[in-house]
């Protein structure tokens, strides 16, 4: 196994496929043995990376506080070796219809909010968190009303906030929380009718996905691995469509300071303790 | 530095604010800072958002503000600057013309990268290759394609108001039924001569845009025969005629050649030069004022994809030695085939003699016959000359044209 690089993804969406076989190619063609593992939910690929089942994990930012924890908690080293100009600084946000009587956080109170899937860091997670630095706790304060689409996959599918989306447009839910390009996304394509609805909150900037690895990596091949990462331009044709698909301009190298709101949220919800007893069981 | 701003007005990145700032970013040069003025609701967090997924730079107010140091001339304040990035310059840094749109940009072997692309198209690097089997020029073009085009389109007439359809039928009973037997197999014949062109239309390479449109046409010409063929036949009768497994056969010999050259050859150059005789034929002994119409506007088109193939071969002849060679192998392969088959079916035959006669005395009948023995010998004088036009020396030429189907298509 450690004369080829191993990667472990989640399997989000069919185009993963693709996305990873193009790289495959790309990587084997200057000379890094390169393949991959899909996984149907981030728990197990955190928990079969810690397993030693591949060497770099496409993780979602929660699934890299995940495997942070169980890191420190194990006496292991993590680390984010790169991530995508885009999972740089999004920023997520709390929209109302524009014509309902709610001009600040207080006013959700006794309201019902739309979120992502339950594990989304962007639809839900990190907006839950902002709302309660403004005072109102999801749960206590207003009721939350979660749009569980495919849960495990840390609301890497879009399904969720468009469902809440509709839902606020629907009159069901009085507030919808999505990623700030989702929000121009569906006033483009006319789920959110332009001019009827407004942003409420928007929260902190914060970082995405990105690639993790753990101590005991094979350096060689890691080193080759980032080299080639960086090296990926978008002038090349042959690896311009899988950077499309993957919905990036370029490369970067991965950072952990993006990480703090949504570090906080699990903190004061104790978001993670669940997955942190599994592994601790195991 | 800081360029001047882009100003957006009241107009949101939902509602074409996007395409103004594409506009406006692509006149400076990457790097540059680019102050974005609006006043629409949400600019701030869509500007971010737009920012990241087309690669630039984005830094909001109240800092982009700073630099701008004044609000844009429509008085909206600037919400935020963009760095602009290079990624819209690099897709299409290695892009490359695909030939030129002029009539004679085409080059002899396009790229099967440049696929559905316009001739003349900017096409970027990396788009898929299609598989299109006719993508050599000598295999398919003529000089004259797009004027053959031109004059195709000008051409089109239109059934309903062409035809008169009302016109009197004052002939007997047994010359419409020897017209509706003689419009079947028109009819059969004709979705051969549709069935063929629309096949090589999707294999011709788009680049050669005239002959894929001039075989587009030419099926739509036979789709247009079919129908005003079916459409006579049924003004006086309730059912069709008769279709024979020989006349089948022998059309079957020419939808399942998969050469280009050979079925332009077989079907255009031979079978549809002979029916521009017969179509001529039943236009001088047609019954009935609306019959004589249609075919005269039906010979009108099969001239031309006479033509054509005439033009295409002569200038695949011209580059290929070997062509000539192939397409006399063709006729006799052809003729093997058919060596078993009837020929021209006795329905079909004794249908036009009755039309020639128009009526059932000896005397009329041997003047229909001779008709028809006059029509065998012209479309038999037609091929020779065609033959002859293609290089094929007179005594071969002869000899080929005898060899042709004695279906006549």
């Amino acid at each position: 196994m450690t004369d080829t690089l191993l990667l472990g993804a989640v399997a989000y969406d069919p185009k993963v496929v693709t996305i990873w076989d193009g790289f495959q190619r790309w990587f084997a063609a200057r000379g890094l043995p390169f393949d991959y593992v899909l996984y149907t939910n981030y728990e197990r690929q955190v928990e079969q990376h810690f397993a030693g089942a591949f060497h770099v994990a496409w993780n979602s930012p929660l699934a890299w506080l995940q495997a942070q924890r169980v890191a420190k908690a194990r006496g292991r080293d993590c680390r984010a070796v790169a991530m995508r100009d885009t999972d740089q600084d999004l920023t997520s946000v709390v929209v109302v219809r524009a014509d309902a009587p709610i001009r600040s956080v207080a006013d959700l109170r006794g309201k019902r909010l739309g979120v992502g899937a339950g594990d989304s860091p962007q639809a839900t997670m990190i907006p839950l968190q902002q709302l309660a630095e403004h005072g109102l706790v999801g749960g206590r304060d207003c009721e939350v009303r979660r749009f569980d689409v495919l849960v495990g996959k840390h609301g890497d599918h879009v399904g969720g906030e468009r469902d809440a989306a509709k839902a606020l447009m629907r009159g069901e839910v009085d507030a919808a929380c999505m990623i700030d390009g989702n929000h121009l996304l569906f006033a483009q394509e006319g789920t959110l009718p332009r001019g009827q609805t407004r942003v409420l909150l928007q929260t902190g900037a914060y970082d995405h996905c990105n690639f993790t690895v753990l101590d005991g990596a094979p350096t060689a091949l890691l080193q080759r691995f980032t080299d080639l990462l960086f090296a990926m331009l978008y002038d090349d044709p042959e690896v311009r469509p899988l950077l499309d698909l993957e919905g990036l301009k370029a490369w970067r190298p991965g950072r952990t300071s993006g990480y703090a709101l949504l570090e906080r949220g699990c903190e004061q919800f104790g978001w993670l303790q669940p997955f942190l007893r599994h592994m601790a069981a195991g | 530095m800081t360029d001047a701003p882009i100003d957006l007005g009241d107009l949101g990145l939902d509602a074409g604010g996007a395409v103004l700032l594409r506009l406006g970013l692509a006149e400076r040069p990457v790097g540059a800072v680019v102050p974005i003025a609006g006043s629409a609701g949400e600019l701030a967090v869509h500007l971010r958002a737009f920012a990241r997924a087309e690669g630039h730079g984005f830094a909001e107010a109240p800092a982009a503000r700073r630099l701008a140091g004044a609000c844009a001339p429509s008085g909206a304040l600037v919400v935020a600057t963009l760095t602009r990035g290079d990624a819209a310059p690099s897709r299409w840094r290695g892009a490359e013309r695909a030939g030129a749109a002029t009539a004679d940009g085409a080059v002899d072997h396009p790229k099967a990268s440049w696929g559905l692309a316009a001739r003349g198209a900017m096409v970027e690097a990396g788009a898929p290759a299609f598989r299109f089997a006719l993508a050599d020029r000598d295999e398919v073009w003529a000089d004259d394609a797009g004027a053959l085009y031109r004059e195709a389109a000008a051409a089109q007439w239109d059934p309903g108001a062409a035809i008169p359809w009302d016109a009197p039928r004052p002939h007997p009973a047994f010359v419409e039924d020897a017209l509706v037997q003689t419009l079947t197999y028109l009819i059969e014949n004709e979705t051969a001569a549709l069935v063929v062109p629309a096949r090589f239309c999707a294999q011709v390479h788009p680049h050669f845009r005239e002959v894929m449109q001039l075989l587009a046409i030419q099926a739509a010409d036979e789709a247009r025969h079919i129908e005003v063929f079916t459409r006579r036949a049924m003004l006086a009768r309730s059912e069709l005629g008769l279709s024979t497994g020989g006349g089948q056969r022998s059309l079957q010999t020419l939808v399942d050649e998969p050469d280009f050259a050979l079925a332009s050859f077989l079907l255009s150059v031979l079978g549809e030069g002979s029916f521009l005789h017969l179509l001529g034929f039943l236009h001088v002994h047609a019954p009935d004022r609306c019959t004589a119409e249609i075919m005269r506007l039906a010979a009108q088109d099969e001239a031309r994809h006479v033509a054509f193939g005439m033009a295409h071969l002569k200038r695949h002849a011209a580059h290929d030695p070997t062509l000539l060679g192939r397409l006399r192998l063709a006729i006799e392969r052809r003729h093997e085939a058919l060596r078993h088959t009837a020929g021209l079916n006795a329905e079909v035959f004794d249908a036009l003699v009755v039309l020639a006669a128009g009526e059932l005395s000896p005397a009329a009948i041997a003047r229909g016959h001779a008709a028809v023995a006059e029509l065998q010998r012209q479309m038999d004088a037609g091929r020779q000359a065609r033959l002859r036009r293609l290089g094929f020396p007179a005594d071969e030429a002869r000899g080929l044209s005898a060899l042709h189907t004695r279906n006549f298509m």
